[in-house]
């Protein structure tokens, strides 16, 4: 089987940009604190969103609802009206995470297509169980902790459908229970949807260097023309024993381009590229050179396809992250 | 053993790599002298730790029962080792009262009554009514609850509500060890740096700010979350237990102050001069609950419920 290309889309203009460049399904979301990128400018009203999986469908394409984050307490109703609107714009599947959502979702619309998001966190066999068993979860998106052989293990025995990160950002943390934005800012990216909001971030001058600032803390220093990652406090620089690194995380972004042939042979059904909060040019861009791999895949030339996505990804820089050793 | 209308409180799993000894003489004088009526106990952070001192966790066990805590066992934040969703398996089956800290405990203690801990998300009704039915007789609501969440969940709760309210905060676990980074280590070739540092280790910002703490593959708050002028709104509220997350301070002293403010015998300024002395320099947090960033400290009361 074919792996199957799942491309983000944070406007209507994205959507069509990634259908044309060959995504088999394209992933958005509601323009509110019900998905994890709720950023200004970005996302789809109800209308939109019927009018994308219209267009979507007429090229025989998917696509996927993110509703991906965590209710607040006595406040459920965007959530919920999040998922009736994914019904009625009849989206493909929606992608949940929090336990309540799922609950709703599989008890008012139990023919609606539940997949589970990264932001659940679900990194072993028994959590995915959990879900799978529950709310009857059709596809799990995998975290970005595992290598290629334990992904391989989980395909074997979870029975249901695997996403796996192909292409985007290196996410160090255990997803959708960071805190730090939070404890920076005030502002929950689990609830809100929205990690370093802009409205915290800034950057001030230095001399030769420039300096990159979440809320009240300096996250980062760097020269004119250095590659920086945008200041999320897992991609700062901080001191300990009085040296100064990376931490967390090198700015640097994950490309599974080249181990696709690992990937479909683990048994993985499809491969996410992230990146909803990024242009149409970088969708066009990332889900050509995707789409070309795959085809050359099945024709089986694997590897045929050079790796010319440098420029697009975050800091310029690429690793296979956790998929292969050493990461850890 | 203590005034439980008053609520009870609990002193949390011990999140740091302390030598064998140190743990066993800390678990003593907890089961001998902490007015704490619950223990959670068991690694949270990373599986290696956990030959270290797996000979002394039956011992430690019984003398904390001994001295009549309620003991509970706390699982792994996150398991991605076939050997560590096993031993998940094996405690849950063995029927001893569970904290679960990973989704994977749910699908093994599912019908029997378990703990939910404080890194699985319970942000709001939906899910915590899942979770009850589901046989959790006490949610440790995360550290990132603000009061309107609390005041919503604690007082609809057909459970017991437990919140932490002494302790450096857990911001995030990972896969990747940052201690074993911050000496140009990865974690399989780790050496058991965090050994060395029994209450984290300081990771500040690049203009010299102390901002976060990193124990192994955790990463938690500078300071020490301080809920000592909130405590008596959040029994208002309906909060249950009240949780204190082991220190390299004096543990028993602080829970002795804890359980004083709860029992009203002093005032919260009375405990907070006593608490001063015992965590010296570092600072206090509370901004969570109060709405605010993590790190802040906000001097002002919570409204009552």
């Amino acid at each position: 089987m074919s792996l199957e290309l799942v491309c983000p889309a944070g406007t209507p203009a994205a959507l069509r940009a990634a259908v044309d460049a060959g995504a088999d399904t394209v992933y958005c979301g509601f323009r509110d604190c019900t998905n994890a990128r709720n950023y200004p400018g970005l996302n789809f009203d109800p209308d939109e969103m019927a009018e994308g999986v219209a267009y979507a469908h007429r090229f025989g394409r998917k696509v996927l609802a993110a509703v991906n984050t965590f209710p607040r307490a006595g406040d459920a109703r965007p959530w919920h009206d999040a998922i009736d609107n994914a019904a009625r714009a009849n989206v493909d599947a929606v992608i949940l995470a929090d336990i309540g959502v799922l609950d709703y979702a599989a008890t008012k619309h139990p023919e609606l297509r539940r997949h589970l998001s990264v932001q659940a966190s679900a990194s072993n066999e028994l959590s995915i169980a959990y879900y799978r068993d529950r709310f009857d979860i059709r596809r799990v998106v995998l975290p970005r902790v595992l290598s290629v052989e334990q992904v391989a293990a989980l395909v074997r025995r979870i029975g249901i459908e695997t996403e796996v990160f192909a292409f985007g950002s290196v996410g160090p943390m255990s997803e959708g229970r960071c805190f730090l934005s939070s404890y920076i800012t005030g502002l929950s990216p689990t609830s809100e949807g929205a990690c370093a909001p802009a409205s915290h971030v800034s950057y001030k001058e230095d001399g030769p260097e420039t300096l990159s600032r979440l809320g009240e803390v300096t996250l980062n220093r760097f020269s004119h023309g250095e590659p920086a990652a945008y200041p999320t406090p897992c991609k700062g620089r901080y001191v300990t024993h009085g040296r100064t690194s990376y931490l967390f995380e090198e700015p640097i972004a994950l490309n599974a381009i080249d181990i696709l042939a690992d990937l479909q042979a683990a048994g993985v059904t499809a491969l996410k590229i992230e990146g909803r909060q990024r242009s149409r040019a970088y969708v066009t861009e990332v889900v050509g050179s995707f789409r070309q791999a795959i085809d050359a895949l099945d024709r089986g030339q694997g590897g045929a396809v050079e790796n010319t996505l440098a420029s697009v990804a975050e800091g310029q820089r690429q690793t296979h992250g956790a998929y292969t050793k050493g990461w850890r | 053993m203590t005034n439980t209308i008053n609520g009870k409180l609990t002193l949390g799993p011990l999140l740091f790599h302390w030598t064998p000894e140190a743990r066993r003489d800390f678990y003593a004088r907890i089961a001998d002298e902490a007015e704490v009526e619950s223990v959670y106990f068991g690694e949270v952070v990373c599986s290696k730790r956990e030959p270290f001192s797996e000979k002394d966790n039956e011992a430690i066990i019984a003398r904390l029962e001994a001295g009549g805590k309620q003991v509970v066992r706390s699982t792994l934040a996150l398991m991605t080792l076939d050997r560590e969703v096993a031993a998940a398996r094996a405690l849950a089956e063995s029927g001893v009262l569970v904290e679960a800290n990973d989704v994977a405990c749910l699908q093994e203690v599912s019908g029997r009554p378990h703990v939910i801990g404080p890194y699985i998300n319970v942000f709001n009704e939906g899910s915590q009514d899942v979770l009850i039915r589901g046989g959790a007789v006490r949610i440790v609501l995360p550290v990132e609850a603000t009061a309107a969440t609390v005041r919503v969940l604690a007082s609809r709760s057909a459970v017991e509500t437990e919140l932490l309210v002494f302790g450096r905060q857990p911001l995030s676990v990972a896969m990747r060890c940052y201690h074993a980074r911050s000496h140009e280590l990865t974690k399989d070739s780790c050496q058991f740096v965090c050994g060395q540092d029994p209450d984290g280790l300081a990771a500040d910002t690049i203009d010299g700010t102390s901002l976060l703490t990193i124990n192994g593959t955790q990463t938690l708050s500078n300071g020490y979350l301080v809920l000592l002028r909130e405590l008596a709104a959040l029994r208002g509220m309906g909060v249950t237990h009240f949780r204190l997350s082991p220190q390299h301070v004096d543990m028993v002293a602080v829970a002795r102050t804890y359980r004083a403010v709860l029992d009203h015998a002093i005032t919260p300024e009375e405990a907070a001069g006593d608490l001063a002395a015992l965590t010296a320099e570092t600072p206090w947090q509370n901004g969570f609950l109060h709405g605010r960033e993590g790190l802040a400290w906000v001097e002002s009361e919570l409204s009552p419920a």
